[in-house]
């Protein structure tokens, strides 16, 4: 583990340690884990408003080269296609302002990251997208889409800038009234540039489960910004501790834990990530096996379980069935919305129906446990009424 | 006279029973307790054998045996009710009570005057 002088400051570093000292090391960052108590952070996050620093992570722009001389969806259609040498969702689909989720695979179809990838709204964007990766594997994720496409177009990282953000049913009262009453208009999974705060580009997204915005804002005023959000009666900070209960609860993947260069896409259950335009045309890395998969189902897959007492099963956990070991367990904690125990973890395709019964084996004795559907809180992400 | 280890577990002698479980400090850096794992009354420990488990939202760590004896008692409120030990993790929050194979082992552990400037210099 790096020493504390070795990792690396946030932006808004000063304004946390003002709010909390309980700090640790996540991906080289020296990173606020907890303010007023897990458990009260979460409940906060589920019923008002939680701000998360998330500037760890790596967004950046990956656009065509100055002077393309593509316009509108051709410029769209380009920078898109040299993305989907790397992912498999139908990125060149995007509508312009859509976000969608997605896999960085190797190969052989193994996830090397998972990502949210943006098409701008702007006219004077075409040909630019705006991509976030996981903090721990944004260097390889860069030069990995560098080698994929150079002298075809620019990466320019943006992780110098402050990542925040804003999550919970109070998340669209409070931006509205903080930053633009625009803001209630976006749909999930959008993004849009607002010219305020110098610029901020702003998705409605996040990965709690719940409503909510992601905003990228320049360091110099990051300060304003997270001052003027945290002013607002109901928004408090919160740490990567309750970050790490709220996605578990919502059933999301963490990448190093639930994802991994093993895993492909349909073992993780994210099928609905891979489009069909990309299905028929099985022009990305790892395709054999994963329409394969597809086609015939993985051996393996992730699931939620719900141990049938009260001892928490975490990761490495191993699940047994007849005294047989059929899958670990990749996440693993304690829901404070349930109060109960919840795991995610890779079963035998055979054993991962829910309702299927298996047993976790947590310091050598076996627990009873059940595969339950994901997620295991619903989401209320804010969708428009009919599609 | 209540007694400390470096791994945060306490000591207070009753009779010619210990009672024992985790600091104050212990309990505030773990958080929330949601599950403690006890062992069974008539279960024998060596000094430093892993003895119980206690599990915050965040973090499962192993409870030690600060001293080597038989489990005589445990606090059932525990399973139940796991929050218990953040009420008072010195107090209500005990987890066992065992009878010390020797009883002079518990003096060689820190006084409370030691275990704060322990703590002090985490």
């Amino acid at each position: 583990m790096a020493e504390t002088a070795d990792l690396k400051k946030l932006p808004l570093d000063a304004l946390w340690r003002a709010r909390t000292s309980k700090f640790g090391d996540f991906a080289g960052y020296d990173m606020p884990l907890q303010f007023e108590g897990l458990m009260q952070e979460h409940a906060w996050t589920r019923e008002r408003a939680g701000l998360f620093d998330v500037s760890h992570m790596g967004p950046c722009f990956f656009a065509l080269p100055k002077g393309h001389g593509l316009e509108g969806e051709e410029a769209h259609k380009k920078i898109a296609s040299l993305i989907e040498r790397l992912v498999p969702a139908d990125i060149q689909g995007l509508k312009p302002g859509q976000v969608r989720y997605t896999t960085l695979l190797n190969s052989d179809g193994g996830v090397l990251d998972d990502l949210m990838i943006a098409r701008p709204a702007e006219p004077e964007a075409a040909g630019d997208l705006y991509i976030v990766v996981n903090a721990g594997c944004k260097n390889e994720d860069w030069k990995l889409i560098e080698a994929a496409t150079k002298g075809e177009a620019n990466l320019v990282r943006a992780d110098d800038r402050c990542l925040l953000a804003l999550q919970g049913p109070g998340a669209v009262a409070v931006a509205s009234a903080v930053i633009d009453p625009k803001l209630a208009r976006m749909n999930f999974m959008t993004v849009a540039r607002y010219p305020h705060f110098g610029r901020l580009t702003i998705t409605r997204s996040g990965y709690t489960g719940e409503d909510g915005y992601e905003i990228l804002v320049r360091a110099e005023h990051a300060t304003e910004l997270a001052d003027a959000l945290l002013a607002h009666p109901d928004v408090k900070p919160i740490g990567l501790g309750a970050r790490d209960s709220l996605r578990l609860e919502a059933g999301l993947c963490l990448y190093g834990h639930d994802l991994d260069p093993t895993t492909s896409p349909i073992e993780a259950d994210l099928a609905w990530t891979i489009q069909k335009r990309r299905r028929e045309a099985g022009d990305f890395p790892g395709s054999a096996r994963i329409l394969g998969e597809l086609k015939n189902g993985a051996s393996r897959k992730r699931v939620g379980i719900r141990p049938k007492d009260r001892a928490p099963a975490r990761d490495g956990v191993e699940i047994f069935k007849d005294g047989r070991k059929i899958g670990v367990v990749t996440s693993g904690g304690f829901s404070p919305t349930l109060n109960a125990p919840i795991s995610m973890g890779y079963v035998e395709a055979a054993f991962a129906a829910p309702g299927a019964s298996l047993d976790l084996m947590v310091r050598g004795q076996p627990r009873a446990a059940e595969v339950v559907a994901l997620p295991f809180v619903p989401h209320r992400y804010h969708r428009p009424k009919s599609n | 006279m209540t007694r400390y280890t470096e791994d945060h577990e306490w000591v207070r002698m009753e009779g010619d029973v210990a009672i024992i479980g985790i600091s104050n400090y212990a309990a505030e850096q773990l958080g929330d307790v949601v599950y403690v794992e006890l062992p069974a009354v008539g279960a024998k420990f060596a000094k430093g054998a892993d003895m119980a488990v206690v599990e915050s939202a965040k973090t499962a760590s192993d409870v030690y045996a600060p001293i080597a004896g038989e489990i005589v008692a445990v606090n059932d409120k525990l399973s139940v009710n796991p929050e218990t030990v953040n009420e008072g993790p010195e107090a209500v929050g005990w987890f066992v009570k065992l009878k010390p194979d020797n009883v002079g082992d518990v003096n060689a552990l820190m006084d409370e005057g030691a275990y704060a400037e322990f703590v002090k210099g985490l």
